[in-house]
């Protein structure tokens, strides 16, 4: 059946070794990408600037395994002509592979911007962004694991838990636009701060994307209801302008 | 209405919604509690199927699941060989073909066949043509070349044949022959063609040759095709059946059955891990 984890092997067994390889790839990428994010977040907490720089300029790992993620998957299309499982399992690991790379972009984001932000005083809410870090990665580590493992019940619970990230987003959002009205020195390390939570909200949005792609690989149907965003930042609005 | 307000009020039909997801409700052809027996081996166990009204019905699975037998019975043509035995119905317009009583002439005019490897009679390619419609129409000269010419045209090899219509077909390539076969076919106005293996033995160019000619043919004729080719059984048809080991396992849209088949066996065929 569709939701058995683990399809039986192929007749031809190469074709089984170039998914594997394929599905490999994958795994490799989301363990760099965790890992970027993780120094990332180390970096942005002890003010590390030279550890920012290292994780800006490793995001070329990623990116190269993308290409060959890339061009496996051209590959086995062209010659294998895969149907059903065989075909979402190399329809998912493309896109998977595109949602990893922005991770991994995102990751780079929040290093290139705490560069900018260790030029500033220490500002108080840098502590607030872990927090949101550690539900991104969370969220990334469960989405992957549930890759590793067709699992498409967990890759359901991580799906349903980016709301929780997106109403931490909102907070913190309100929070560095109060510190930034109380003294208008804040304004400058507080946007940096406010684009960096902004990255890790949208890490928790292609993990989401890739947990869907879990869901259709495992069951071949989409994710039929409509997640319930918890980003509202886009109503907050400023102060009332002064009568 | 500017494009984008165009754009949002048209309803977004996709392509896997706008697919038959069944077959028509008065089905052309239709077996009931089918079986057959080869000198006693029961080589079809209790098939139902419908095939529907101008479309395309696939018949897949592996050597001796029984679809060619299947799409042999749809004609009757089991029927020359002693020791075969079909029981239950096979119904055509409702009529079942396997009774006795149904006229052998009437069923093979409105149901055509068209084999694996092509196999043009020794005459001309016109005499070809000519040859199956003078057992039915008395057709005069000029009749008669209007419709081996519009036969020639449906098959799709006209152009190729116009000026050698008094040469012999076996002097014709593999795929025009097949299609010569297949002009045979449609040239008795049959409603049904059955088409087995149509482009085994053929070229890919051929093969697409032969793929465009069934996309044309459906919209006047009812088609059941059996093919070894899984892309060309995705591509060519709208309903696919899967058959293994005499039964019919899983019939549906073509497009579901080879994105999300239901049964682990039709998964396994169709991903080649038969084992």
């Amino acid at each position: 059946m569709n939701a058995s984890p683990q399809p039986s092997d192929h007749i031809v067994k190469s074709y089984d070794e170039e998914l594997k390889r394929l599905t490999g790839e994958i795994q490799r990428m989301g363990e760099i990408a965790l890992a970027q994010l993780n120094a990332a977040i180390a970096a942005v907490m002890e003010r590390d600037s030279d550890a920012a720089t290292k994780i800006a300029q490793s995001d070329g790992a990623i990116d190269s395994l993308e290409h060959e993620v890339s061009h496996d998957v051209v590959r086995l299309l062209a010659l294998r002509q895969p149907m059903a499982r065989d075909l979402r399992e190399i329809l998912a690991a493309l896109r998977i592979a595109a949602d990893i790379e922005r991770i991994g972009d995102y990751a780079a984001n929040v290093a290139k911007r705490s560069i900018v932000l260790n030029q500033s005083a220490p500002v108080q809410l840098t502590y607030a962004l872990p927090r949101l870090a550690r539900l991104a990665e969370g969220l990334v580590r469960d989405v992957l694991a549930a890759y590793h493992d067709n699992d498409a019940d967990r890759a359901l619970a991580a799906w349903a838990r980016d709301e929780e990230l997106d109403e931490q987003y909102t907070g913190l959002f309100r929070e560095l636009l109060t510190y930034m009205m109380e003294d208008p020195r804040n304004i400058t390390p507080c946007t940096h701060l406010l684009f960096m939570a902004k990255n890790l909200e949208r890490i928790g949005d292609h993990a989401t994307n890739i947990a869907e792609n879990v869901y259709f690989l495992v069951h071949g149907e989409h994710i039929a209801q409509i997640r319930r965003k918890g980003d509202t930042t886009a109503a907050i609005s400023g102060p009332a302008a002064p009568k | 209405m500017t494009d984008i307000q165009f754009a949002l009020s048209t309803p977004l039909v996709s392509a896997a919604a706008a697919a038959p997801t069944v077959a028509s409700e008065a089905p052309k052809m239709a077996a009931r509690n089918l079986d057959f027996f080869y000198n006693g081996f029961r080589a079809l166990k209790s098939v139902n199927l419908d095939i529907a009204e101008k479309r395309v019905t696939a018949l897949i699975g592996p050597s001796g699941c029984g679809k060619s037998t299947l799409l042999r019975i749809f004609n009757r043509i089991y029927s020359i060989y002693p020791k075969l035995d079909a029981k239950g119905e096979v119904l055509l317009d409702g009529e079942n073909i396997l009774d006795a009583k149904y006229p052998l002439n009437r069923l093979r005019s409105k149901v055509g066949m068209v084999f694996q490897k092509p196999v043009p009679f020794p005459m001309s390619i016109y005499d070809n043509i000519a040859y199956g419609i003078r057992h039915y129409e008395k057709l005069s000269r000029a009749d008669m070349d209007a419709r081996v010419e519009e036969a020639l045209r449906q098959g799709a090899l006209w152009d190729e044949v116009k000026d050698k219509m008094r040469q012999s077909a076996l002097g014709l390539s593999g795929g025009q022959q097949q299609r010569l076969c297949i002009a045979r076919a449609v040239a008795l106005k049959p409603e049904v063609i059955l088409l087995d293996e149509p482009t085994s033995a053929l070229d890919p160019i051929a093969t697409g040759k032969i793929e465009q000619l069934v996309a044309e043919l459906k919209d006047h004729y009812t088609i059941a095709i059996v093919t070894h080719n899984m892309q060309q059984a995705a591509r060519c048809s709208d309903f696919t059946a899967f058959m293994y080991l005499g039964e019919l396992i899983e019939f549906g849209a073509t497009e579901i059955l080879f994105t999300k088949p239901t049964k682990k066996q039709t998964e396994d065929y169709i991903t080649g891990r038969f084992g």
